[in-house]
């Protein structure tokens, strides 16, 4: 195959006011990390609630969490996003709908379609990996907590908490990655994030190959930056001997 | 101080653990219960402050009723103290933070105070200078004393001990049983399970004998090693006392 590569496509302008092409990713770059970002303040506290709700005492509480996780692991995220961006709207109060469908400039409307559906959708799988970090624990913990006259709020804001946490740092961290590459399914709706500009880049241009190498150095840089973050925040945190602890 | 009245336990439909147990710990007693494995021991310890739920009769402690529906558990339960055969400190919290956090959290005591009454216990239990360490960095025998200590720190009116040496090298035993003898001396109401027959004989006030969920002994500590009445207590006696047992 011969191609001729220009990467000096993306200094030139793209016709659109004094916009270079190179513009377009760093715009696209930043939707993709609000994107993410809000979509996992969302995926981490609702994930938090349902991981502690499936590990209390009683039927209700998890049972409501594990048909939660079901629902949300066990549907496409793209099948999701649409339900979220093109029926949920229809069901809302009349009044509501009209706000979302009219007033709202319509990259904020995705823009928020899209935080829900990834919100909820990895708070799913969050709420597992709290799950098994809170049973991993050994039962000493609660029971030494309930001997103190602790109660259960007490119990996971101070004992088990601080520590599944800590155990589950490494699965947690690729589902904060997973976020960042799932968003881009943003694009499918209309939402300009860094692959629906890469898309549009590579059809202005006809420098497709350019396009899509210069995305994929972005999401691989982007995802290391988080990955050696996420190391870091392991390190900083971690406790000698954690888990180490056993007995009833 | 700590009264059962007529107590039954099942664990299922079959296992009757606990069978119509009468007992009274007084005010500043020292009650070492022993027995042979699988006789309700543990189980016994743990029902005082519900670790372990009962199904009949009543227990009391300090006039609380601890089995009544209308008690508030966790009140009582720090007033209870409890120490663990396998130590259960948290793993994540320094030594001085392990024995804050109850009194912050439940008597909602300034961490000042919370602090300098930490201090003071760890003076008492000989590990002043660990009170940064973290839990994984000390000995066995530290770590039972550091969890007594947590227990103190609540200022409990009767301390328990579910078989609090059995974890540990035996070089360390001594000084966790030199800290509890201490705590015995100071007038604390404690009941003790341990195999430990040395501090039954020195410190205890009484001994109970348990076996299959009965009470079978309940005597001071030397008519129990000089003259037990049960041929399951004259056993258990051979066999723990034997040379070949250490």
């Amino acid at each position: 195959m011969h191609y001729n590569w220009d990467w000096g496509v993306f200094f030139h302008s793209t016709g659109i006011g004094s916009e270079i092409y190179l513009d377009w990713f760093i715009k696209g770059l930043g939707w993709t990390i609000a994107l993410s970002l809000a979509g996992w303040v969302i995926a981490l506290l609702l994930g938090t609630v349902l991981g502690v709700m499936r590990t209390l005492p009683g039927k209700i509480l998890p049972k409501i969490a594990a048909v939660y996780v079901e629902i949300f692991r066990n549907i496409p995220l793209l099948v999701q996003l649409f339900v979220w961006y093109f029926i949920v709207p229809d069901l809302l109060p009349q009044g509501l709908q009209t706000w979302f469908k009219q007033d709202l400039n319509p990259a904020t409307s995705a823009f928020i379609s899209v935080v829900i559906c990834l919100g909820l959708f990895t708070a799913a799988r969050v709420c597992e990996q709290v799950r098994t970090g809170i049973q991993a624990l050994p039962k000493g913990q609660t029971n030494a907590a309930y001997a103190l006259g602790l109660r259960v709020p007490q119990i996971y804001k101070e004992v088990l908490l601080p520590q599944a946490f800590r155990i589950i740092i490494p699965p947690l961290t690729s589902e904060f990655l997973n976020i960042f590459k799932n968003s881009s399914v943003a694009s499918l709706i209309g939402l300009m994030e860094l692959l629906a500009q890469t898309k549009q880049t590579a059809e202005f241009t006809a420098n497709l190959f350019e396009a899509f190498t210069l995305a994929t150095i972005i999401y691989f840089v982007l995802n290391m930056g988080l990955m050696l973050f996420m190391r870091w925040v392991e390190k900083r945190v971690r406790v000698p001997g954690l888990i180490a602890l056993g007995g009833k | 101080m700590i009264r059962f009245s007529s107590v039954n336990k099942w664990y299922g439909r079959d296992h009757h653990v606990l069978k119509n147990l009468n007992l009274e710990v007084r005010q500043g007693e020292v009650v070492v219960v022993c027995g042979p494995s699988g006789s309700g021991k543990s189980t016994l310890i743990r029902t005082i402050n519900q670790l372990e739920p009962i199904n009949d009769g009543e227990i009391s402690v300090g006039g609380i009723v601890v089995n009544d529906p209308k008690t508030d558990i966790n009140t009582l339960r720090a007033e209870v103290g409890f120490v663990f055969q396998h130590f259960n400190l948290y793993p994540h919290l320094s030594v001085l933070d392990n024995i804050t956090l109850a009194p912050i959290q439940v008597k909602k005591m300034s961490r000042s105070a919370a602090e300098k009454l930490a201090m003071e216990l760890l003076e008492r239990v000989g590990l002043a200078n660990k009170r940064d360490a973290y839990p994984s960095n000390l000995s066995g025998g530290q770590q039972q004393r550091v969890a007594i200590a947590r227990g103190l720190a609540m200022q409990p009116k009767v301390m328990l001990f579910d078989e609090p040496t059995s974890a540990l090298d035996p070089e360390m035993i001594g000084e966790v049983l030199g800290v509890m003898q201490k705590l015995a001396e100071s007038g604390m109401t404690m009941m003790v399970v341990t195999h430990e027959m040395g501090f039954a004989r020195e410190v205890a006030d009484r001994v109970l004998f348990l076996a299959d969920g009965e009470i079978l002994e309940d005597t001071t500590p030397e008519a129990f090693f000089t003259a037990p009445k049960t041929d399951r207590a004259k056993q258990f006696l051979r066999q723990i006392l034997s040379p070949m047992h250490g």
